[in-house]
């Protein structure tokens, strides 16, 4: 026990300061939470962060264009493909090239992969934290077959580094309509079992509705962007409010929530990997109506020399919105990059989402945030 | 009409430059009136920049550096003043990414920063989202915000001596390490 | 002192190491300290297709107490050292640690200012896994490298010439 003055103004004035992580089962690795407590409610909370700080973005000042590419990987393990193609569609935009329209296509179908492989991730840890431990093995199978697409176009299961600047480096390999057609009903009955497991759980709702609600003009404010964002009722989508590559032509819905709450945001999850679903399959359509020899490839220069200049783009990565702000000295290395992680702003809210909510909750919140120390700290 | 001219129309004298680069706009302003800016901005009813999506540094010491050493003293031009009587250009930007969440248009806007006096107002006040960003900055780069509310470093431990990004710290460090301490 | 008779590898204690040795071989409870991108494939190992547990490393073991072997996946910055240096101390003997992909075994490709250039370099390591991240085989093999490590182990020896060199000491 032990009296802060900056804590004043509650009933008791005696509080529990407990140190949560950086090493414990529900803090991913490397996030790190003081909360103050009393009894069982967090009457203030301070997450730190900065121990999986590994200088990226310093890295990046003194490697080329396209050496940079594989440390952006290692940005959000869990969905690497789209941090690669995030980076390269900035540094295409700095070139002022278009890419050729079969590798948009190979790089939507690839991202949607990643986004799903990155939401069952997401979920499943839900699951875990709040003690349903099933549904993450139902999810994982099906993941490992996704992790074996990938692996089988361009030889990695997690860290890819996706793409090339201008394009991409291969087809797509024959097989994959056969692939994906085994996989396609294998991953819908995982998201049907995990649904049925887990939505109408009476444990399962207890412990998530109405937690850690935030409300959307908060939300806005905090810089969220995203599902958590979505899961306030903000409709906002970088693949429908900026479309970028062939994104404006696919029917898709984007699913948004009411409450900002934990149930919500995982149901905004749920519901978004079958629409990756639908995405990816008209995706492969388009693509089938392309001729087989059409290029991969823009011209891109073997060195890559972009003029002065800075430009930010962003896209929609499974987190919500990933940009890259690159600025250019006129040589063959960036200037600077700064990466904009979705998760770096949501979970600078974090405080003030768990303030007065119950210790356990504050597990459910962090978790459900999908909070990777990859993109964090960078 | 444009989006440079209604920026130009919205903030008036505070917009020193605008500047287009591949279809970005950034738009720079003096950092004594950044806070003005920013809510002149935000409340605009026909801009509506209502979203901070990004606050970040840049050390511009090389860029310097490297214009300096590639004019060569007998060039022709205006004139060229002696290194020791033209005052410093400020070596840091603050650029804040800005975002218009009814017309989904971007800005940039950039307050440069003395490297003498590297001081500039807090935004916390109008968005929260400029909370951790701001501890970022001031962790990399060393520039104090006025105004925010807990200014600590945010990525590197407490004691740590330097300030990584800044472009004279070297990449691989100066061999700093974090001693056990056992609270 | 008796023991002393018995410091040497005697018949009866060689066999009762093997016993020892075969009991703590099936059963290496792992403390996934997963930082990073190789936790990611540290779950994939834990999880079902993999499935670890067929080599005793059933329970994960969270707190560092009940644990025998520290999986360390993933980069340790300066600012976990010391962090990562007391979950080391408070494992109870005997401990082994797996280092697992390129930034545990050596600081990968981060030679920055803030990485630490491998964990050997605070904690004594058994295994490195190569690769990054390294497939979840990987990990399973040195899973099987260390069992073979504790195969050839001798605790008792160990705990005689300690208590040996204790008597000594005190002498």
């Amino acid at each position: 026990m032990f009296q802060d003055s900056s804590l004043s103004g509650h009933s008791t004035g005696d509080y529990v300061k407990i140190n949560i992580g950086p090493s414990h089962p529900a803090m991913h690795g490397t996030l790190r939470v003081v909360a103050w407590t009393d009894g069982e409610t967090v009457i203030k909370a301070d997450p730190e962060i900065g121990y999986l700080h590994r200088g990226v973005e310093k890295m990046g000042e003194s490697l080329t264009y396209h050496q940079f590419i594989p440390l952006t990987d290692r940005l959000n393990y869990c969905s690497a493909i789209c941090n690669n193609v995030a980076y390269e569609i900035a540094v295409e935009k700095l070139l002022g090239i278009e890419i050729p329209e079969k590798a948009q296509l190979i790089r939507i179908i690839m991202m949607e992969l990643a986004r799903i492989a990155d939401h069952q991730v997401c979920v499943g840890i839900l699951g875990v934290d709040l003690g349903a431990f099933t549904p993450f093995f139902y999810l994982i199978i099906q993941r490992e077959e996704i992790y074996e697409i990938f692996e089988w176009y361009n030889g990695a299961r997690l860290t890819n580094t996706f793409g090339r600047i201008g394009g991409v480096e291969a087809d797509l390999p024959d097989d994959f309509e056969q692939r994906w057609k085994e996989l396609r009903p294998n991953l819908l009955k995982a998201i049907d079992e995990t649904d049925k497991l887990l939505t109408h759980n009476r444990i399962w709702m207890d412990r998530t509705i109405g937690v850690t609600a935030f409300s959307p003009e908060d939300a806005l404010n905090w810089g969220f962007t995203g599902p958590c964002l979505r899961a306030c009722g903000v409709k906002r989508d970088l693949r429908k409010d900026e479309p970028y590559y062939m994104y404006d032509k696919f029917a898709f819905e984007i699913p948004v929530g009411r409450h900002g709450d934990v149930f919500d945001r995982y149901m905004v999850r749920m519901r978004e990997m079958e629409e990756s679903i639908k995405i990816i399959d008209q995706a492969y359509k388009m693509y089938k109506e392309l001729p087989p020899d059409a290029p991969l490839m823009a011209k891109v220069p073997k060195v890559i020399k972009p003029p002065e200049g800075e430009v930010y783009r962003a896209i929609e990565s499974p987190n919500g919105e990933l940009g890259f702000f690159i600025k250019s000295d006129g040589s063959d290395k960036p200037y600077r990059i700064k990466i904009r992680p979705p998760c770096y702003m949501v979970y600078q809210a974090f405080p003030e989402m768990v303030k007065g909510e119950m210790i356990a909750d504050l597990i459910a919140c962090l978790s459900s945030l999908n909070v990777i120390a990859g993109e964090l700290d960078r | 009409m444009e989006l440079k001219d209604m920026i130009r129309g919205c903030l008036g004298p505070l917009a020193v430059a605008i500047d287009e680069f591949r279809g970005d706009l950034s738009v720079e302003v003096p950092k004594s009136h950044i806070i003005d800016a920013l809510r002149r901005l935000k409340d605009d009813p026909g801009l509506g920049f209502d979203f901070l999506s990004d606050l970040f540094g840049v050390d511009n010491s090389e860029i310097y550096k490297k214009k300096t050493a590639s004019k060569k003293p007998g060039d022709e031009g205006p004139e060229t003043p002696s290194e020791n009587d033209m005052p410093s250009p400020p070596r840091f930007d603050v650029i804040y990414l800005l975002l218009s969440l009814k017309t989904n248009r971007r800005l940039r806007v950039k307050a440069r920063i003395a490297e003498d006096d590297p001081v500039i107002d807090s935004v916390t006040s109008i968005w929260k989202a400029a909370t951790w960003p701001e501890r970022e900055v001031f962790d990399m780069y060393g520039i104090r915000f006025k105004g925010h509310p807990d200014l600590r470093r945010l990525l590197m431990w407490d004691e740590f001596p330097a300030h990584p990004l800044r472009k004279d710290y070297p990449l691989e460090g100066m061999g700093e390490e974090r001693c056990l301490i056992y609270e | 002192m008796g023991l002393q008779a018995y410091s040497g590898s005697g018949w009866i204690l060689t066999k009762l190491e093997d016993l020892i040795n075969w009991g703590r071989k099936r059963s290496p409870w792992p403390l996934p300290y997963g930082t990073a991108c190789c936790g990611i494939e540290m779950m994939c190992a834990l999880a079902s297709g993999y499935d670890m547990a067929r080599f005793g490393a059933e329970r994960p073991s969270f707190s560092p107490r009940q644990a025998d072997v520290l999986i360390e996946a993933g980069t340790i910055t300066k600012k976990m050292v010391p962090i990562l240096k007391r979950i080391y101390d408070q494992m109870a003997e005997p401990k082994w640690v797996i280092a697992m992909g390129a930034c545990a075994c050596s600081g990968g490709v981060f030679r920055t200012y803030s990485t630490l250039q491998g964990i050997d370099k605070v904690i004594p390591v058994d295994v490195y896994v190569p690769g990054c991240p390294p497939r979840p085989e990987g990990l399973l093999y040195a899973l099987i490298k260390v069992m073979e490590k504790i195969e050839k182990d001798h605790p008792l020896r160990k705990q005689f010439d300690q208590l040996k060199l204790g008597v000594d000491n005190g002498a």
